[in-house]
């Protein structure tokens, strides 16, 4: 134990005021002094995910949002990577927790109208609209897969 | 005069009784305030005609004698996640950057019921993903501490709900309203050296909160002392018949006594072991065992205890979180509400073309992962088994480590972050994701169960930059943290950022009002 450092900790006071309380003058740590080694490294990675070009067309018809360029790809599969670590945890026989508030049962309420007649509030903040109703372009097209996806920048 | 704001809740509440100052006289400080420190971009929008209509309906409430609590006329500030009628809501997102809500966030109605007074809506990362209000298309907001006018660079303060901290954090206002997913009020409680509670689920209804994971998601409390954290949560806990998720058990306000009057002689404390990973810094690290040390040798009973699915939490977060964003951003598709692109041949054309101009990389990397989770087509590609359903799994281990701790001990501590706060700088050199998972170590735990935790600053590294540390309880045991937490925070005495700044302390406006 460095000598110098002792001395620092029994002096040292975290205040001035006449309300401060000393540190103990013991020397126990209460915090283990080295890092408890990790579980992960221990274990043999899986072979790394490598995203397909049909994978990508899926993902994007599902996502609805364009990030299927080479740098989307590559942060993808990173998070796969990460997420590989939890096929470590033995879950044998656990139950998959849904909620915190399993044990508590839903508060049901009685089958009352209490409020709405707001249609122009639900309205309000909609870019388009027509007489009263929301407008969308015509659906069941479904969205074509891109060329090349894999080997796009950004 | 001004100095006021920089005191706490109790004592501007006595002084606003006494007549000292009105109402709209502190508002318009904070106001004047928040001009003055534009500089940190804490705020996304000042609300300055709101504030100033909610402080002079203040002033005439207390001119006739009938103040509605103990945070009537105090001013506060709100994270752009949280609905507020007729003002505009942007999640820090181009997808809802022409967003104004038709109805109030509950936290905020009762806030507002309470009298309190919003001076703005303050900056978080976009859709609260992220851990340092860097990814906010406002701009990122920077650090009190170690600003450098002349500088770039600066230190970050920590997210998501960094606008809503450093709004504190700098004098700008007594209290702020942050969410916490997987420890964004927290994170930025620690790097800017306030106190940041997040509550157990459910105590503080989720009605108007944006969601991001609905089994996680929290409001979360920032303030600079651990009694107006109390006047806060006082204000705003309890059931909200309107979120499905908000406990019925009736909420009893805590009173918390001085503390001078706290014991915590026969304590059981426990400092998990697994805590102490790999990126924990020697300084985190002295913190923590120099207050170990001291609650000992105050009486408390202080052991090592271990939560051995730590080192997976963050996995299984990351998983989960994914996932249910992949969900919760569905809604966003240009119709109802929010950003719509310019396409009119098909829904999804428009959806995708609205989705990819409204969210930033960060957001749509998340849809893209969580979806990839969800897969569950064939033989071959069974990740809704492999990877959601194990994750759910893996969270009920952990719900469990923290159920078998609570029959050991009463309270832990830990730290909050691992380090003090980065430079902007280094914090960007690694992706938005991987921060993520070195950031929310110690704080997603806490979300994953459920259970209530506090982040209390302790003192300064070397840089000169806030260190803090965390106590975590089980469910509804707020009273109790709180009473911890202000014990310590009574011995410390950390000096904060407008403390240091001026040296008015609150004894002088003790004065000040009895003199009166």
């Amino acid at each position: 134990m460095n000598y110098l450092r002792h001395v620092n900790l029994l002096s040292r006071r975290f205040c001035t005021s006449k309300r401060c309380i000393k540190i103990s003058q013991t020397d126990v740590k209460h915090v283990p002094q080295k890092a408890v080694a990790s579980k992960i490294e221990l274990h043999k990675p899986p072979p790394k995910t490598e995203i397909d070009a049909d994978t990508i067309a899926l993902l994007e018809r599902l996502s609805l949002v364009d990030c299927a360029n080479k740098e989307g790809i590559r942060i993808l599969e990173a998070s796969i990577e990460f997420a590989d670590y939890i096929l470590q945890v033995d879950t044998d026989d656990i139950e998959s927790l849904f909620t915190v508030l399993e044990d508590i049962p839903l508060q049901v309420r009685e089958d009352k109208v209490t409020e709405g007649d707001c249609r122009e509030d639900i309205l309000k903040n909609a870019v388009v609209t027509e007489e009263e109703y929301f407008v969308a372009p015509p659906g069941n097209i479904p969205l074509e897969a891109r060329e090349n996806p894999l080997h796009e920048e950004k | 005069m001004d100095k006021i704001l920089l005191t706490d809740i109790k004592t501007v509440s006595r002084c606003l009784n006494g007549g000292v100052l009105t109402s709209s006289d502190l508002t318009n400080f904070s106001l004047n305030r928040a001009l003055k420190t534009l500089k940190y971009n804490a705020f996304i929008n000042i609300t300055h005609d709101e504030a100033q209509k909610h402080a002079e309906l203040s002033s005439k409430r207390y001119s006739k004698k009938k103040s509605l609590s103990d945070l009537d006329g105090i001013p506060i500030a709100i994270k752009d996640n949280f609905c507020t009628r007729g003002i505009k809501t942007t999640c820090a997102s181009k997808i809802l950057n022409n967003f104004v809500p038709t109805y109030n966030a509950t936290v905020y109605q009762r806030l507002l019921d309470a009298g309190a007074v919003l001076i703005g809506k303050t900056n978080l990362d976009q859709f609260a993903m992220g851990s340092g209000t860097i990814d906010s298309i406002y701009g990122p907001t920077k650090n009190v501490w170690n600003f450098d006018n002349n500088s770039e660079d600066f230190y970050i303060a920590g997210g998501s709900s960094g606008g809503s901290a450093v709004a504190v954090a700098s004098g700008v206002c007594l209290g702020a309203i942050g969410s916490d997913t997987g420890g964004s009020t927290r994170n930025p409680a620690s790097y800017t050296g306030v106190i940041g509670l997040k509550p157990t689920y459910g105590l503080i209804s989720r009605l108007g909160l944006i969601p991001l994971v609905n089994s996680m998601d929290v409001p979360g409390l920032l303030a600079r002392t651990v009694d107006d954290i109390v006047s806060i949560l006082n204000a705003v806990a309890g059931f909200d018949p309107k979120d499905s998720t908000s406990l019925t058990k009736p909420y009893r306000k805590i009173k918390l006594p001085p503390a001078n009057k706290i014991s915590i002689k026969g304590l059981k404390i426990g400092i998990p072991i697994e805590y102490h990973c790999q990126h924990l810094s020697k300084e985190i690290y002295d913190v923590w065992n120099e207050i170990a040390q001291l609650l000992a040798s105050n009486g408390a009973i202080v052991k090592q205890v271990s939560l051995p699915h730590t080192e997976y939490s963050i996995v299984c977060y990351s998983i989960l979180n994914q996932c249910e964003v992949a969900s919760n951003m569905a809604r966003y598709d240009g119709i109802e509400y929010g950003f719509r692109a310019d396409e009119d041949s098909s829904t999804e054309k428009l959806f995708a073309k609205t989705r990819s101009i409204g969210f930033n990389e960060v957001v749509r990397n998340r849809i893209l992962t969580g979806n990839y989770f969800f897969i569950n087509q064939s033989q071959l590609k069974k990740n809704y088994e492999k990877y959601f359903a194990k994750a759910l799994k893996v969270r009920r281990l952990i719900l469990n480590d923290f159920d078998n701790v609570w029959n050991d001990v009463q309270v832990l501590l830990t730290p909050t972050t691992l380090s003090d706060a980065p430079l902007y700088s280094d914090f960007v050199k690694k992706t938005n994701r991987d921060q993520c998972a070195i950031q929310d170590y110690c704080t997603q735990p806490a979300n994953m169960a459920g259970v209530p935790a506090v982040s209390i600053p302790i003192t300064h590294s070397k840089k000169g930059l806030p260190l803090s540390l965390q106590l975590i309880g089980r469910n509804l045991s707020e009273p109790m943290l709180l009473a911890l937490a202000k014990y310590i925070e009574n011995i410390v005495q950390f000096p904060h950022f407008v403390t240091k700044q001026d040296n008015k302390s609150n004894e002088e406006y003790q004065l000040l009002f009895l003199t009166k």
